[in-house]
């Protein structure tokens, strides 16, 4: 028999990661000196499937590997080991290597041999009980004897002398069944005895009392013959012997005499079979090939896995679009004006229904954060180790679910933030006690819904900024000059830039080439923003925002001239009517509006789009309030129409990215409407204005 | 496609008409021909692009030829015709732009052997867009080459840039 | 007679073998991850042939054999355990608990045809 292993191939894969994830969450769980039972079987288990899974798919030396593995699981399992730190980093090494085994024979790549040898060696090391370096022979199959076709054909008679134990039935096991499995190995005489039958009164019907003796004519082996009694070798007696067996076991047929010649005639249709016996053994090769060759295309489909509960809200929803429609259907045949309230419903009903739906399907994309959460237990555990740094890592909000996509996106970011926190917020554990803190720094991820948007949350206890430092930074960068006065709030800001870095030199663990710059850039490349808060002596925090999803967006709509562009309604901060007494021109270039304490830049939308016939004088339209990226902008249109949830199309799909634009949707009305980018209208004004002068900070600060 | 005498394999090719020429493309690469409908214009775009439309869903980017050949702008109407094609980008990737042209002339079997490559000289478009000429009752066809022609200077995908 | 069997495994994987490899044949298969649900999966219904695990989380498969082989339907059913030991005690241990026979794994498909075909007949 064949079956196509491609599907379970890659199901095994994904479900090996899963569980090295698990076993890396139990072993940085487990407490040095201390027997957790759970976490400890979790672990185990976790090493145990992938070496069951692997042998599926004869990936011998992952099944060798994880064989040794499981060894020292089930030793410390059976507590021959006390958990020490150096037994934690070792099955944390053994995850890396499994997890790189396992990479390595999904995208049919060579790995580090080396390193799994020296694992392998630690392993062995502190094995109590020594492990042959041979393959564990539970896993492996069996080699397929070739029969040799000689002995194949010789028909031997067997004695077989069965005599269950009373108790053998509680098992399940049920000798007629053996006797089946007998029968098809040759021609099967059964001779019952029921001599151990007791009186009828004393009779349980739950025990066996018959003994049987059989007489069986086959050409298979005497292991052929124990094997089918395999499961109950131990709950009975049992004879085999050969008749003849005086003759030695390795008779050649043409040595033997006339009675077993008859017999091989006689049994001519059962002999016929018997050298199919190994083909099938032969074809399970075929498959594995085959999933060789189709791995490719299975590696290239993104997947995402969604629970049923979500996939049957959809089924219902769905349902119930049908039934509207059928319903609207109705009201349409035969319409006349006294149905109106009634198609007014349905079409309630139907808006109700499609915006659940669209809810819904939104959802299947939605993972919980903890997938990127769950890696920084070992990141924090390795790098404070290497820092000599002590960390206590606090994860809260890990089931706040963002979309798949950013999800991935955001997860080198994070890894750089936490990094940075690491390596440059939080101090060594003597400068913390000097400063009359704890000695184990804390490292906060936090994430949490806010309005349309999800927030993560990175804080730490450690140094904060060192203002004197970025100060200097930036007036060497010419940023500054050195006696310009600016906020905290604007130093900080600096980091953000391109080429910044106060380290003096540049560490293994932050300086890899990715500043804070890129961090910024692929968050808002995502839609967000991130910010920082940080007091000399008392920590950190970034704050990163972030939409739910890519695919939807709330948009407010506005018009200039014949022209209705979307503005992300997270972006806006109010609208207002000019007022002209508010207007001052600033070194000829830029019209500043004076809101309150704030000076806005206003960037007239048709000068920047080049649009005819449209308002003109800043006192008949309207000022949209916008910020992006931490810069305000008022952006200056003829009139704001409505809000709604628009669908984000991509120009670059069949154009390319327009600077300003982050995208298209089409309206109602079957037009496109372009989706404004706060941030690069800001950049894309700067770049239009080109002012020779340098502005004020705070006004508009440009990269 | 049909063979002709010489065992030469002739694709065919949809002619349409700018100005006083008649060009032609791969008839395979046309996905429709509509007529003009209105426009969402790109801000800081060459004249050319005359904006983005939807189509069943899609944002297709139109782009004019006349003013892509520096020919004469004609306003648009009831007349205008929009070619819709597929476009192969240099790292394969497809993509569907429109292009506006005075009106669809004809579709004509031409081999490959009948397209020559094109004089120096004598056309309005540089050259590097042109596949070859060739000759139809009597008539010169310019042979464009769609994917250059589209995936030239500000149509011209930029690697990385998503 | 349809035979019904229920098969017990956590990992997903294994499960799908099963699955496959069961799903040409006459039986009809139930799915269960572990042993509790394999146990009230039992409880409801009436199984001839329970294939399960030995590593589990909630209930292990040996404790499964036993609280199954209380259960009135299930004190003659066989109840094989899937296991990758070959190791006698361990043996010992399931035929201890109840169980009718093992299955090594891996198994190839053939092999567990004929290791069902033995208690199903």
């Amino acid at each position: 028999m064949t079956i196509d292993l491609t599907q379970v191939r890659g199901l095994f894969f994904e479900e090996s990661f899963e569980n090295l994830d698990i076993m890396e969450s139990s072993l940085l769980d487990l407490e040095i000196e201390t027997f957790d039972e759970e976490l400890i079987n979790n672990i185990f288990r976790a090493a145990h499937s992938i070496k069951g899974g692997a042998g599926i798919f004869q990936l011998d030396d992952i099944v060798t590997f994880a064989h040794n593995a499981e060894t020292l699981l089930d030793e410390i399992r059976e507590k021959k080991h006390t958990i020490s730190q150096t037994l934690i980093d070792l099955l944390l090494g053994v995850g890396d290597i499994l997890r790189m085994m396992l990479l390595a024979s999904k995208d049919e790549v060579t790995y580090d041999a080396e390193k799994v040898q020296i694992c392998q060696n630690e392993l062995q090391r502190i094995l109590a009980k020594p492990v042959s370096e041979e393959i564990p022979d539970d896993i492996v199959q069996t080699e397929i004897e070739v029969p040799d076709e000689t002995e194949k054909l010789v028909v031997k008679k067997w004695h077989i002398e069965f005599k269950p134990e009373l108790e053998i039935l509680k098992t399940g096991n049920d000798p007629i069944n053996l006797f089946g499995e007998l029968q098809e190995l040759g021609e099967l005489e059964v001779e019952v005895n029921v001599d151990e039958i007791p009186n009828f009164v004393d009779i349980d019907p739950q025990l066996c009392y018959l003994t049987w003796e059989l007489i069986l004519h086959t050409s298979a082996t005497q292991s052929d013959i124990e094997e089918i009694f395999e499961w109950v070798i131990d709950e009975c007696e049992l004879d085999i012997t050969e008749f003849n067996s005086d003759s030695s076991k390795n008779i050649k047929v043409n040595t033997e005499n006339q009675e077993r010649t008859e017999i091989v005639e006689n049994t001519t249709p059962e002999i016929e079979n018997l050298p199919d016996i190994p083909a099938p053994e032969n074809i399970t090769e075929k498959p594995i090939i085959k999933d060789v060759a189709n791995k490719h295309i299975q590696s290239n489909t993104d997947s995402i896995r969604v629970g049923i509960d979500k996939i049957d809200n959809l089924i219902n929803i769905v349902g119930e679009l049908v039934i509207t429609q059928s319903m609207l259907d109705q009201i349409g045949e035969n319409f006349n004006s006294s149905d109106i309230c009634q198609l007014q419903d349905g079409l309630a009903q139907l808006e109700r229904n499609t915006r659940e739906l669209q809810e819904n399907i939104m959802r299947i994309r939605m993972l919980p954060i903890s997938f990127s959460f769950n890696r920084f237990p070992r990141l924090v555990h390795d790098l404070s180790t290497q820092l000599g740094k002590k960390v206590e890592l606090v994860l809260s909000g890990e089931n706040t679910e963002l979309d798949k996509t950013v999800l991935e996106k955001m997860s080198d970011p994070l890894v750089h933030l936490v990094r940075n926190s690491l390596d440059h917020g939080i101090e060594l554990p003597e400068q913390r006690k000097q400063a009359s803190k704890p000695e184990v720094g804390r490292l906060h991820l936090n994430a949490f819904h806010q309005g349309g948007s999800v927030v993560i949350q990175i804080t730490d206890d450690g140094a904060g900024f060192d203002t004197e430092k970025i100060r200097n930074k930036a007036v060497q960068k010419g940023w500054i000059t050195s006696e310009e006065v600016i906020t905290e709030e604007q130093l900080h800001e600096f980091i953000f830039q391109p080429g910044f870095s106060t380290s003096e030199e540049v560490s293994d663990l932050s300086g890899r080439g990715v500043g804070m710059d890129v961090v910024r850039r692929n968050i808002r490349d995502l839609g967000g923003s991130i910010e920082v808060k940080s007091t000399v002596g008392e920590g950190s925090r970034f704050t990163i925002r972030l939409p739910l999803t890519l695919a939807i967006l709330d948009g407010q709509l506005v018009r200039v001239g014949k022209e209705i562009f979307v503005l992300p309604l997270l972006s806006i901060i109010e609208s207002l009517r000019v007022q002209n007494s508010l207007v001052n021109s600033f070194t000829g270039a830029v019209e500043i509006y004076k809101l309150r304490d704030d000076y806005i830049p206003i960037l007239r939308l048709y000068k920047i789009f080049e649009l005819e016939d449209t308002i003109t004088k800043l006192e008949q339209g309207l000022l949209v309030i916008a910020e992006g990226d931490g810069q305000k902008i008022g952006l200056f249109v003829d009139e704001l129409l409505s809000q709604q949830q628009i669908v984000i199309k991509n120009l670059e799909n069949n154009y390319k990215k327009v600077q300003g634009v982050s995208g298209a949707t089409i309206l109602g009305t079957g037009n496109v409407a372009l989706i404004l980018d706060v941030t690069g209208l800001i950049q894309l004004f700067k770049n239009k204005t080109k002012s020779p002068t340098h502005l004020p900070l705070g006004a508009i600060r440009y990269e | 496609m049909n063979s002709d005498i010489n065992g030469d394999t002739a694709n065919k090719y949809l002619t349409f008409i700018l100005a006083t020429e008649e060009y032609a493309i791969d008839i395979l690469r046309v996905q429709e021909i509509k007529g003009w409908s209105k426009v969402t214009q790109i801000p800081n775009t060459p004249s050319y692009i005359c904006g983005v439309i939807n189509l069943r869903g899609t944002i297709v980017p139109i782009v004019d030829l006349r003013l892509r050949f520096n020919l004469d702008f004609q306003t648009y109407g009831s007349m205008t015709v929009v070619v819709v094609v597929n476009v192969i980008s240099s790292n394969n990737k497809e993509r569907i732009m429109g292009v506006v042209v005075d009106g669809v002339s004809d579709v004509y079997d031409v081999t490959e052997t009948e397209i020559k490559p094109p004089p120096d000289f004598g056309s309005v478009i540089s050259t590097e867009f042109v596949k070859g000429l060739t000759t139809v009752s009597d008539k010169m066809v310019i042979v464009l080459d769609i994917d250059k022609l589209l995936n030239s200077d500000e149509l011209a995908i930029i690697d990385g840039l998503s | 007679m349809t035979h019904k069997i229920l098969i017990c495994d956590d990992s997903v994987s294994i499960r799908q073998m099963l699955v496959l490899t069961l799903s040409d044949t006459k039986y009809d298969v139930t799915e269960s991850k572990d042993g509790m649900q394999a146990l009230e999966l039992a409880k409801q219904n009436v199984f001839d042939l329970i294939i399960t695990d030995v590593n589990m989380p909630l209930l292990d498969g040996l404790s499964l054999v036993t609280k199954l082989r209380v259960l009135p339907n299930y004190r003659f059913k066989p109840i094989l355990l899937l296991t990758t030991e070959t190791d006698p005690q361990k043996k010992k241990q399931a035929k201890a608990a109840g169980a009718t026979g093992w299955i090594i794994k891996p198994f190839d498909p053939d092999k567990l045809l004929v290791a069902i075909r033995k208690v199903l007949r």
